[in-house]
């Protein structure tokens, strides 16, 4: 038996609130920790946190790492970070997740650099696989493949941590999959008071606004979606219809939401949520990389789009070449007739 | 100081940098500056407006990625520092912030450093927090406005999950901006000046063939531009005093197992006729699949 560390998952949280990635990696987490033999361990920062976190064993963990501090809420990177590399130097864990949060981002960098660990960013898939260094000839055993879109989506890159554990990376928030949850799984608390050093609270937080996500999107099984195609906010209306009418969600691609159509919540692809409903209606979308990444696990894929030759009708099941304006309220009508 | 870096232009791939086989042809794409840095660049600029500051541009880089140091002189940063050295290649983020902190720390006194919030080809923005780690100074993530600026502390509001906070942090501080502004045009005045901005390694390269004993003539040369402000800073791995086992692929942890090129694949798709009956089959099919209804 191997001196093998445990998969631990950094937890983000808000005002006790457990983020979902985070859920989404205790599940991808307790699958890796499944397959290397070891166990899935988390770690959750903040202050007054008791009775918070029942959902991280009920998804498979052993042990909770409960750090507690005032300084520790709201967040901020440098008492973060001191908290997390002192765990980890005395624990070492093999493998350490975050998700690809804004906080996730922030943190996970400074805590790499300080523990001169390799860091791979908005993975996709997580594997455990062996890993051959032909360049310096050294061979290694049960490593996890760290895999990624990069260059703009256009190429997919499998990456290894060579150097001491922990191996760690973000993962983009919704493409790891939830577990059916066991209410009566429990497992073990160990709390935990961080000696902040002062230079760590240096910094403040004098403001801070926030409001609730304007939509869910990952939670829709129908979902239209315009692109830059639509051609106005004006037009837009017409997604709206067609998400009404069909009991849907609205959405929208990168484009429509640079144009300013429609704010950032609703974006589908590489840089905003990651979907796979039962259904999904790609409306004056042209289907770049980016954005096929985001919905291209959707259940059914129909792509309306007045230029026959956009990359989108690849990505499809149904293709309809027409005007918008013209397909959307056929689409209704047909609807409403039939049910 | 502000960090640049010169990326592919992954966002605009046109027909040309498409191989046959559906991947990317990365020699066809442009090379370009990278959005972000461009943002991070502006802010400074306004930054040194507001406060004085002298704005010193750092990139590494092949020595062709001196043209995003001559497009920053242009809109008007004061100095230009091009890291480059064969040493550096193959460097992943934990080697890249290592060789930054050290060209940070061979300038010195620095008060604020800018970077765009990631680079287009690779998307981690890592390379932010990992430099400010290695300097062991704040830093202040995805930053959309500085709200002041004192002797020994900065104020700005940065974006967060569904909000904004602002935040003060003592200075020296690191930050990463997001598309928070309108980056300035190259200035005419500026091209005019800067345009004959040069680094050693071009002013060799244009003297090359020069029928006359290159270094003292080059070091002429090299006075004049010092003189008239159009040096462009090279400096290797020596210059920045980097231990070599921290940089380039030996100083990366991080190896790449596998490359695959997205193909996206040729459609199965089933064309539907943008007619009453094509519409009508369509939504018929999909309730009786339950998909629907």
């Amino acid at each position: 038996m191997s001196t093998r560390g445990n998969v631990w998952i950094f937890i983000e949280q808000e005002g006790g609130e457990i983020a979902e990635v985070s859920l989404e990696l205790v599940c991808k987490g307790t699958d890796l920790a499944k397959r290397l033999g070891v166990k899935t361990e988390a770690v959750i920062l903040g202050d007054k946190l008791d009775g918070k976190f029942d959902s991280l064993f009920h998804y498979g963990c052993h042990t909770v790492y409960q750090v507690e501090d005032k300084a520790l809420e709201p967040f901020t990177v440098l008492p973060y970070a001191q908290a997390l590399v002192k765990l980890l130097k005395e624990h070492r864990p093999n493998i350490l997740l975050f998700g690809a949060t804004l906080k996730g981002r922030e943190l996970g960098p400074r805590v790499a650099s300080e523990m001169m660990a390799g860091l791979t960013a908005d993975c996709t898939d997580l594997q455990i696989d062996d890993f051959e260094d032909k360049v310096a000839k050294l061979s290694y055993k049960d490593k996890l493949m760290q895999i990624r879109p990069a260059f703009g989506g256009n190429i997919i890159a499998t990456i290894v941590n060579t150097w001491e554990d922990p191996q760690m990376v973000t993962v983009r928030e919704g493409v790891m999959k939830l577990t059916i949850p066991d209410a009566t799984k429990k497992g073990k608390i160990v709390k935990i008071t961080p000696e902040l050093s002062p230079e760590t609270k240096l910094m403040k937080v004098l403001e801070r606004v926030r409001q609730p996500k304007s939509v869910d999107l990952k939670k829709a099984s129908i979902i239209v979606a315009g692109g830059y195609g639509v051609g106005s906010k004006e037009n837009f209306k017409l997604i709206e219809q067609l998400a009404e009418a069909l009991g849907g969600q609205i959405a929208a691609s990168r484009a429509a939401v640079d144009a300013g159509w429609i704010n950032h919540d609703y974006q589908v692809g590489q840089t905003g949520v990651t979907v796979r409903p039962k259904l999904y209606i790609a409306c004056g979308i042209s289907g770049s990389v980016q954005h096929v990444a985001g919905m291209n696990e959707s259940s059914k894929i129909i792509a309306i789009n007045s230029d026959p030759d956009a990359p989108i009708f690849s990505s499809a099941h149904y293709g309809i070449v027409g005007e918008l304006n013209d397909v959307i309220p056929k689409i209704i009508r047909a609807f409403k007739a039939k049910i | 100081m502000v960090f640049v870096k010169q990326v592919p232009d992954t966002k605009n791939i046109s027909g040309e940098a498409m191989t046959p086989e559906g991947t990317v042809n990365r020699a066809a794409l442009p090379a370009i500056f990278n959005p972000e840095d461009l943002n991070a660049l502006e802010l400074g600029l306004q930054l040194k407006e507001r406060f004085n500051f002298k704005v010193t541009v750092a990139t590494m880089g092949p020595p062709n990625a001196a043209e995003v140091l001559r497009e920053a002189l242009y809109r008007g940063a004061d100095e230009a520092i091009l890291i480059t050295d064969r040493a550096f290649a193959g460097a992943d983020t934990l080697a890249t912030s290592y060789a930054l902190s050290c060209c940070v720390k061979t300038v010195g006194n620095v008060d604020l450093i800018l970077c765009g919030r990631q680079a287009i080809d690779g998307d981690t923005a890592q390379v932010g927090p990992q430099l400010a780690e290695k300097l062991n100074i704040p830093q202040i993530c995805y930053v959309e406005e500085v709200v002041d600026i004192k002797e020994k502390s900065i104020k700005a509001r940065r974006s967060i999950e569904g909000g904004f906070e602002i935040l003060e942090s003592p200075l020296p501080a690191l930050l990463t901006v997001i598309d928070i502004n309108e980056p300035r045009p190259a200035s005419a005045k500026g091209i005019m000046k800067y345009k004959k901005a040069k680094t050693r390694s071009e002013l060799a390269k244009l003297h090359r063939d020069a029928d006359y004993t290159e270094a003292t003539v080059l070091l002429e040369k090299e006075n004049e531009l010092r003189s008239k402000n159009l040096w462009i800073h090279e400096w290797d791995a020596g210059k920045i005093q980097a231990d070599i086992n921290r940089i380039g692929l030996k100083g990366s942890p991080t190896k790449v197992k596998k490359i695959e090129s997205v193909v996206l694949k040729a459609g199965k798709v089933v064309s539907i006729e943008p007619t009453e009956v094509g519409i009508n089959g369509l939504i018929r099919e999909l309730i009786e699949d339950h998909t629907l209804g």
